[in-house]
């Protein structure tokens, strides 16, 4: 049928490698979200502060995180910040950059999921005696994340697939940098990114399955 | 105080490099938004277990890196197929697939938001399958789908800076080659950043206010 002869053996006898690869590609991911949550949370804090010079800084974060390629800011976090004479390895770049991203992105989402709540249990929060940040922490934040759940999972699979970018910063140990080595040395180009399209398909489809499972043991009402 | 070795023609070259991220977009979202149409339709009309196979095609364009798509795209055509084909073509295509993927799920999420009372209301008064299709749930539809149709569009054109894999020049990709040349990462990435800012930012904002204002409450 073709005039090109797969060999998948080839592909196979690497697949430890990628999974190493793989392995680093969820860490950077876990991490990013980690951060990215708690970073969020910061900046959803800032935008209720009412403070003029943090309520800048939010939106000015969240425009740009929305508003330009994920590959930009990756850039920024490399070249850019290396134009200060700051040179951070691949590793720190990428997560910064996704870091960056995935908080502006989630803090849209929790700014959405605030409209959601009641202001009047804030307020009752208070009139119990609660200072703001108890309020915020024990009343409002729980029910923000669990509102939040969705696009914290849709934003996880996004932190998965934009670690793929980090080889443009030179990163190559992480899934996509390792299958792009091995292509270096093999030259099986199909077999080895379509293996490799096949353990980030398995990754993604883990989380989304997990949350799923999580959602459901949280969530029942 | 502020000197730059950026000349007329470099900026020239990010300005060619900016019609390519805008062709491949444009390109990308006309072709995938009509696919989308098509699936997103067929999708909602057969029901989940016909349509499973689509579905499960459509999941994986938005469970793999768009990058690792290309790649793939560009070995399959080019290695083993053995097909002639442009960057450019390879680009456009996989994104157009990858635009159908998104577009397939706003469509059919905004067909189902339409209610179904109103729809077998219009089929009772004697309307044809094509007729409510085209008169009640067009315009009901369209009011959920659009403000997630231009985040979709916008998100391509932000994609589209992976483009550079397959060898396409584009905005990003010119950028990279100044920097190799010129040495001032920061300035040309900020012109850069500011290109995608400027046209992404006012559309996106747009696509707020009309959420806002097509919402039910």
């Amino acid at each position: 049928m073709f005039s090109y002869t797969f060999q998948w053996k080839q592909a196979f006898a690497k697949l430890p490698l990628m999974l190493d690869g793989a392995l680093v590609t969820v860490e950077i991911a876990l991490l990013s979200m980690a951060l990215g949550i708690v970073l969020a949370v910061a900046l959803t804090g800032f935008r209720l502060s009412g403070n003029r010079f943090l309520v800048a800084v939010t939106a000015a974060w969240v425009e740009v995180a929305r508003n330009t390629p994920a590959l930009f800011q990756i850039y920024m976090a490399h070249f850019g910040i290396a134009s200060f004479g700051v040179h951070l390895s691949p590793y720190v770049s990428l997560l910064i950059g996704i870091t960056f991203n995935n908080a502006g992105y989630l803090s849209e989402n929790f700014r959405g999921a605030l409209k959601a709540i009641p202001d009047t249990q804030a307020r009752a929060a208070r009139s119990l005696g609660m200072s703001a940040v108890q309020a915020f922490g024990y009343v409002v934040l729980p029910q923000m994340l669990r509102i939040a759940f969705l696009p914290i999972t849709n934003q996880m699979v996004w932190a998965i697939l934009m670690t793929s970018l980090g080889v443009t910063v030179g990163m190559n140990f992480d899934l996509y940098g390792v299958t792009q080595d091995l292509n270096a040395l093999t030259f099986r180009t199909f077999e080895l990114f379509a293996l490799a399209a096949v353990i980030f398909y398995v990754i993604t489809k883990i989380i989304q399955i997990g949350a799923r499972l999580i959602a459901n043991r949280l969530f029942r009402y | 105080m502020f000197e730059t070795a950026l000349t007329f023609q470099d900026m020239m070259f990010l300005a060619q490099g900016a019609v390519q991220t805008l062709l491949v977009t444009a390109i990308a979202v006309v072709l995938g938004t009509a696919l989308g149409i098509i699936f997103g339709v067929f999708r909602f009309q057969v029901g989940p277990w016909w349509a499973a196979p689509l579905t499960f095609v459509l999941d994986v364009f938005r469970s793999i890196p768009l990058l690792i798509q290309l790649v793939l795209a560009n070995a399959f055509l080019g290695m083993v197929l053995k097909l002639k084909l442009s960057g450019f073509t390879v680009a456009c295509g996989v994104l157009t697939l990858y635009t159908a993927a998104y577009c397939a799920e706003i469509v059919r999420g905004a067909i189902g938001a339409v209610p179904s009372t109103t729809r077998r209301a219009a089929r009772s008064l004697g309307m044809s399958w094509r007729q409510d299709m085209a008169y009640i749930v067009l315009p009901l539809a369209t009011r959920v789908a659009l403000p997630s149709w231009i985040g979709l569009a916008l998100g391509v054109m932000k994609d589209s800076a992976l483009v550079y894999i397959v060898q396409v020049t584009e905005l990003l990709k010119s950028t990279q080659i100044l920097i190799t040349r010129l040495q001032e990462p920061l300035l040309l990435l900020i012109i850069c950043g500011a290109f995608y800012f400027v046209i992404s930012f006012p559309i996106a904002r747009f696509g707020g206010y009309l959420e806002k204002r097509w919402s039910n409450d």
